[in-house]
């Protein structure tokens, strides 16, 4: 083992909560080494390739669990180089929701009226910007044509996408090559490391142990570039203040590991795990009924076709996102467009006399793909997700060299969510079966369990020590110093797409982990500008 | 047109060929093809390079497939037993069956509570992607090759330099009447 570094704030995780801590302490002075498990990529290496090995399966993970299966990003960057970037404010109810407790699963700290100035925030610094109708892709509009015809609203929505640099392309799960994507490897990032943030990648995290000083020392491997199953040596850093932002899936696994040596985690570490109640439906339409029904057409005799042009969601329809709802029932169907391979296999064939996820009549379906549009809904679980034992090493066992992983993760969907998909599902049909406009179905859970690309909670805050891990400025209960930020820390399902609020969480927790530094004898000050945004992921290359 | 796939002849390709074919199915390249069951027009699984990509050293799966394609010929051999189905013992047990048969069994071996579920369904996932994501194959090369899966979705070619883009993407104007209740800064309220 090499000898043991040193450095003020240790930051686990370079996704939305990681990257956000490491520009705010760095610029106020501090000190900060960022360890990122996966690699880091910029837009020269992003691919437009399905290959393995390519950059689609380097930064992006998919583990499945016992019930419910993960996607997560894997990269410098995180989730916001792998993600769709739809980036709407959650809804006022959220904030007010009980779930699974039976109390109000919020701290009383934050509301929305509380988080909408940390919203504008992260939407100036990424930036985030409303979409105009002119500019939504085929996909998008064919939904909201949809939506109007079944005299429901759709909202062009919120997105972190400059529109005038996008192609269209709808290889955003892959990275971004044109940077038209603002993940952020074009702000919060390179805005740290001009403070002098140092970036790690290919460092992953296995766990944390406390030293006599209260300081933490951060256990790592160094991770083989191409062959994720391969870790190579292993290293510590001691640090005053360690930000926990691994991602859902990975900041409780680090957690449960350090148990040996920081002693016992809060009851909440590792459950109440959201897959943002998400579900999804695969609507195949009728080329003809588009036209005839929709009036729609592209101008060149086809009328849609158009499933893999786009930039995944662009219109949501709002119109459950009523806090005069009971809860579990509110939720929002968004259109979405999911790349072939992970895309397609949970997809049903329609009235199949056979199998409905493979065989005759799914190859039947496949053939129809250009017709096809996925309605992505978020609907509000009950934390009914828990983790198990961790694995060795890292946060899953990995099966393939990269990507694909099993989890410990279990979860078990209650009445309440089932309730939730239900309704869903029958709005999504009653929506595009009208006029036989589509056959609609949904996802298969029967195959890798439910699906979520936005997980949550596993490691939440609250005012309850019982059901919250965190406090509500972040920091772990009973471990001093350690604070938490990514999605984990979330309380619940959001019923949007939760990484705007994810990252005004971490705007928020900031001032607070600061104050905490300063406490441990960091010179640091809480400065609260915001990052230039660069041009070009190119230009922190430098710093590799 | 169809890559030249070489055609496998011993038991554990012809096995996890079948296998393959079961979950996207495509027609016989000849005459007397057992693996291919042939009861889909154009390629399947199979023509799109299941085993190729099966046997790629970063999927994961390459070092059990000996034992997969043994334990799949074992189920079948109880399967059919249980059924009474007289099996052709001039080929592996699976590839023997019926493609009604093969079905019926995948299905009973990716089922809820099968107790080797995620063995079956990671080479399910293996399969489809053959067909509709050619990983084993960069994806301009895959379709300027003809591979049949992508040809068959309709996943259209790239530019010149590999990469898409989609100068015509928009109906270009309003086609809902967005929520009452948005923000000024297009969030729910």
């Amino acid at each position: 083992m090499s000898a043991v570094e040193s450095t003020d704030v240790l930051v686990i995780g370079s996704g939305f909560g990681g990257a956000i801590a490491a520009y705010h302490l760095a610029a106020g002075g501090a000190r900060v080494v960022v360890l990122e498990r996966g690699p880091w990529l910029t837009a020269d290496e992003f691919d437009h390739d399905f290959k393995l090995g390519s950059s689609y399966t380097r930064i992006f993970d998919f583990t499945i669990g016992d019930g419910m299966s993960v996607l997560s990003g894997n990269c410098v960057g995180g989730g916001s180089v792998v993600y769709f970037a739809t980036m709407p404010r959650a809804p006022r109810f959220v904030f007010e929701r009980q779930g699974s407790i039976g109390r109000r699963m919020w701290p009383a700290s934050i509301t929305r009226d509380t988080l909408d100035p940390w919203y504008d925030r992260v939407s100036e610094a990424l930036p985030v910007t409303q979409q105009s109708w002119d500019r939504i892709p085929y996909g998008g509009g064919l939904w909201a044509a949809a939506c109007h015809h079944a005299g429901r609203t759709a909202n062009p929505a919120p997105s972190a996408v400059d529109v005038a640099e996008c192609v269209n392309c709808n290889w955003m799960a892959a990275g971004c090559k044109f940077d038209a994507k603002k993940s952020l490897l074009l702000n919060y990032l390179p805005g740290a490391v001009e403070h002098g943030a140092e970036i790690r990648p290919l460092h992953e995290v296995q766990h944390l142990s406390r030293n006599d000083d209260g300081s933490y020392r951060v256990h790592y491997r160094i991770v083989d570039g191409e062959d994720y199953r391969i870790l190579h040596d292993e290293g510590a850093i001691d640090a005053q203040i360690v930000v926990l932002a691994a991602g859902t899936a990975a900041t409780p696994v680090i957690l449960q590991r350090s148990e040996a040596t920081l002693g016992p985690m809060p009851h909440a570490v590792g459950r109440y795990f959201s897959g943002n109640g998400e579900r999804l439906n695969t609507a195949v339409f009728d080329e003809e009924k588009v036209r005839d029904v929709l009036g729609l057409s592209r101008g060149d005799g086809v009328a849609y076709e158009a499933y893999q042009i786009g930039r995944g969601p662009t219109v949501a329809s709002w119109d459950r996102l009523d806090g005069s709802l009971p809860e579990y029932e509110r939720y929002s169907l968004e259109q979405l467009y999911f790349p072939p391979g992970l895309g397609t296999i949970l997809a049903q064939a329609a009235d199949a006399a056979g199998p409905t996820w493979f065989g005759v009549e799914k190859k039947e379906m496949l053939r129809r793909w250009r017709s096809w549009l996925t309605i992505f809904t978020m609907s509000e679980d009950d934390n009914e997700g828990v983790f198990g034992p961790p694995p060795e090493t890292g946060a899953a066992t990995r099966f393939s060299q990269q990507m694909l992983g099993h989890s410990s993760l279990t979860y078990r969907p209650t009445a309440n969510t089932r309730r939730g998909w239900e309704l869903s599902d029958a709005d999504v049909k009653d929506i595009l079966e009208r006029d036989g406009l589509a056959t609609v179905t949904p996802w298969t859970n029967d195959v890798v369990g439910a699906y979520t690309v936005h997980p949550l909670a596993s490691c939440r805050i609250g005012d309850d020590p019982a059901t919250s891990a965190l406090d509500d400025r972040h920091e772990l209960r009973d471990h001093p110093g350690i604070f938490v930020t990514d999605g984990s820390a979330v309380p619940g399902a959001l019923t949007v797409n939760p990484a705007l609020t994810i990252s005004a969480l971490a705007e928020r927790a900031m001032p607070g982990i600061v104050q905490a530094a300063q406490r441990r004898g960091v010179a640091v000050t809480y400065v609260g500008d915001l990052p230039k945004p660069v041009a070009s992921s190119r230009v922190p290359a430098r710093h590799r | 047109m169809q890559p030249d796939f070489p055609e496998a002849t011993d038991p554990t390709s012809m096995t996890l060929e079948a296998f393959a074919d079961t979950i996207i199915p495509g027609e016989k390249r000849h005459r007397h093809d057992h693996a291919v069951a042939g009861v889909s027009a154009g390629g399947g699984a199979v023509a799109s390079g299941a085993l190729e990509l099966l046997r790629h050293p970063a999927g994961g799966l390459a070092d059990s497939l000996d034992g997969l394609a043994m334990m799949l010929n074992g189920h079948t051999q109880q399967y059919a037993a249980e059924r009474g189905l007289a099996l052709a013992d001039d080929l592996p047990p699976f590839v023997a069956l019926a493609f009604a048969d093969r079905t019926a069994l995948v299905a009973q071996l990716t089922g809820v509570d099968h107790p080797e579920k995620a063995l079956w369904v990671g080479m399910a996932l293996f399969s489809n992607m053959a067909f509709d994501s050619a990983a084993h194959l960069s994806t301009p090369d895959a379709l300027r090759d003809g591979h049949p899966g992508l040809l068959s979705i309709g996943y259209t070619a790239p530019d010149a330099d590999g990469a898409w883009r989609f100068p015509r993407f928009s109906y270009g104007r309003a086609l809902a009447d967005i929520h009452p209740n948005t923000t000024p800064t297009g969030s729910p309220a």
